[in-house]
């Protein structure tokens, strides 16, 4: 066997371990869905930091770098800003009122079965969106380790969708938290190694490492990739950066992967503390994007990483070239962990929605006469939502960046779920009707504008590789890449005027004051 | 967990507690920080993209050596997330007191009305 598979396999062994000690300990409802309250601040933020840094954030955003030079790093930008929309606006109300869900949250004040039916369908979609990405980036990886084996993206795909799944259907979001902890601190190491090398690579000179990234050749032509606008061009870039930016930063507050989190600790002041923790993680991550992504720019240019795998792998490839084989499994085994510990997440918060939301409260109006049904209800989930996410990965293919694919989940987010969030904690008058109405046009919204983007629809000249085709060759119907600066306002719309079309509720708005005491005070939370 | 389904509070209690003057002190504290924070990182994060798409050549003026204006702005943002975070911690330290406070008085009516 090559050295990157046995260290690999090596990692493989070691999570699976922890899964197990896990998965002894997650016995009843409470405790596998939200490992009974007992995450301490720091273990949380660490866990946050390892369920956000996903495939996205490793491969996609060194890919668009090594590519497309700065336009790249405004993703790690956006994707920590995000955090302060979580950190001021919903870590801690949503602590104090919810249990397992995002949708308990609404349900708290508004007429629990038509929004938990909604937020159900809401977070399932955002949960496949993001995962399709993880898929791709598993397979992408995957078929570069068994390079020369014979196995194709589509089984590396099939390989690393089950065995994913198949992790947390056994141990609930308990492991999780400990596979995200052990993620975060391998993908961090990971990260700074890595850095350290690429400024090896230019004497440790600040000067020398910005001089080669100002002067990068494509073809028989010098870029300065720290200039803006090598993916961003007139006469839509600039809209579509500040579209991306607003489903980037208002994205993370409705990811329900990341908000199941915070019903895993004690109170309110843990689950800031747990931000600030994810804050400091990630931001140190992000900045070091810098390394990775003008790393590769520099040192292996985009005409080595397309032939080699693709946009995706350019931070593995990076490694292969300063560190050698040993390093490049290294670096492999921890974005297969990375990816691993992601879906994971998504799997738990997909499942356990579908189980607690639609199953539990919607089906069975929240009297279950077998508990136990839940937690089986959210293990068949599991595997349905992941056999989705595999077939999608596939017909989307190893070509596309991950990032502009979570980026593209981020608007879904940001459209159906942030404004019925923020509605529901900040305004009395609220209805249930506005709650449907604007996860509804949110999630319609963003869909339909990601179908008809740039993302699927193209016209290719036929002389392009098949696996880089468009899905849909036609000319896009909306021009812009990420939909958010017209499907979030329609989501907040849609919440505004479904409310004022419907009647006043005073029960809802009696709960609304129950909410504010609560969320203000943590009282009986 | 988060939720009790029978509260210790009678329901009349939400509304005495939130029309009572120390909890409305606390909202306001809480709505003095959190929304002038909230205004400032959204406009001071939005710079970021508008000057970019906007103002291309301002942003691509080279500051310390080749590195150039959209780097080091792009970097800031990570200096300045950093910072509302940690001002954000300091002041909901002082929202925890109070609302501690509330809560205690709270219990201590209610077994004053027991007793």
């Amino acid at each position: 066997m090559n050295p990157p598979l046995v260290l690999f396999l090596a990692f493989l062994a070691i999570t699976l371990t922890i899964n197990y000690w896990a998965a002894k300990r997650s016995i009843g409802a409470s405790a596998y869905f939200a490992a009974g309250g007992r995450i301490t601040g720091w273990q949380n933020g660490i866990a946050v930091a390892g369920d956000y840094l996903s495939a996205a954030s490793f491969l996609g955003i060194a890919g668009i770098i090594a590519f497309q030079g700065y336009d790249g790093f405004l993703y790690s930008v956006g994707w920590l800003v995000a955090y302060l929309t979580v950190l001021l606006i919903v870590a801690e109300p949503l602590r104090n009122a919810g249990k397992y869900t995002m949708a308990d949250v609404l349900a708290y004040r508004l007429r629990p079965r038509p929004v938990r039916a909604m937020a159900a369908l809401s977070t399932l979609t955002v949960g496949a969106f993001y995962m399709i990405a993880q898929m791709v980036g598993a397979g992408t990886l995957v078929a570069l380790l068994l390079k020369g084996s014979g196995i194709t993206f589509n089984w590396a795909v099939v390989m690393a969708g089950l065995l994913m799944v198949s992790y947390v259907v056994f141990g609930g979001i308990l492991a999780t938290t400990w596979v995200q902890i052990v993620k975060a601190i391998l993908l961090m190491s990971g990260a700074i190694l890595l850095s350290i090398l690429v400024m090896a690579h230019f004497h440790f000179s600040f000067g020398n490492f910005f001089d080669a990234i100002a002067h990068v050749k494509d073809g028989d032509k010098v870029v300065n990739f720290l200039n803006p606008g090598l993916r961003y061009k007139p006469p839509y870039g600039a809209l579509d950066l500040i579209s991306l930016g607003l489903a980037l930063i208002f994205g993370a507050a409705g990811l329900p992967h990341i908000l199941v989190r915070f019903y895993t600790v004690p109170d309110a002041k843990t689950a800031r503390i747990s931000v600030v923790w994810a804050m400091a993680i990630i931001g140190s991550f992000y900045i070091m994007t810098t390394f990775l992504g003008f790393g590769a720019a520099t040192i292996l240019g985009k005409d080595f990483i397309g032939n080699n795998g693709g946009t995706n792998m350019s931070a593995p490839l990076l490694a292969r070239n300063l560190g050698g084989e040993v390093l490049f499994a290294f670096i492999s085994a921890i974005a297969f962990s990375t990816i691993l510990a992601v879906v994971a997440g998504l799997t738990i918060s997909a499942s356990t929605s579908f189980a607690h939301d639609f199953y539990a409260n919607v089906l069975h109006h929240g009297h279950l006469r077998n508990p136990q049904a839940e937690v089986k209800v959210a293990r068949i989930t599991a595997f349905l939502v992941g056999a989705v996410a595999i077939a999608a990965a596939i017909v989307l293919g190893p070509a596309f960046n991950v990032a502009i694919l979570v980026a593209l989940a981020f608007a879904v987010a940001a459209s159906a779920n942030l404004p019925v969030i923020v509605l529901s904690l900040f305004w009395k008058r609220f209805t249930t009707e506005g709650a449907v109405w604007g996860l509804a046009a949110g999630l319609i919204s963003s869909l339909a504008l990601i179908a008809v983007s740039p993302s699927i629809m193209g016209l290719d000249p036929p002389t392009a590789a098949k696996t880089a085709r468009h899905l849909i060759q036609m000319q896009p119907l909306f021009p812009l890449e990420n939909p958010g600066i017209v499907s979030i306002p329609v989501g907040f719309l849609a919440a505004f005027l479904g409310t004022l079309a419907s009647r006043q509720d005073p029960e809802a708005e009696a709960r609304y004051t129950e909410l504010q005491v609560r969320a203000a005070t943590g009282l009986d939370a | 967990m988060a939720v009790n389904q029978d509260s210790p509070a009678p329901p009349g209690d939400w509304d005495r507690v939130a029309a009572s003057e120390e909890f409305q002190k606390l909202q306001a504290a809480r709505r003095r920080f959190i929304i002038p924070a909230t205004i400032a990182f959204i406009v001071y994060y939005f710079a970021l993209p508008v000057l970019v798409g906007y103002a291309p050549d301002l942003m691509k003026t080279p500051v310390i050596g080749v590195v150039n204006l959209a780097y080091l702005f792009a970097l800031s943002q990570f200096f300045a997330a950093w910072l509302i975070a940690f001002l954000y911690l300091r002041e909901a330290d002082r929202f925890d007191a109070m609302g501690k406070h509330i809560l205690a008085q709270l219990e201590a009516r209610k077994g004053g009305e027991q007793s």
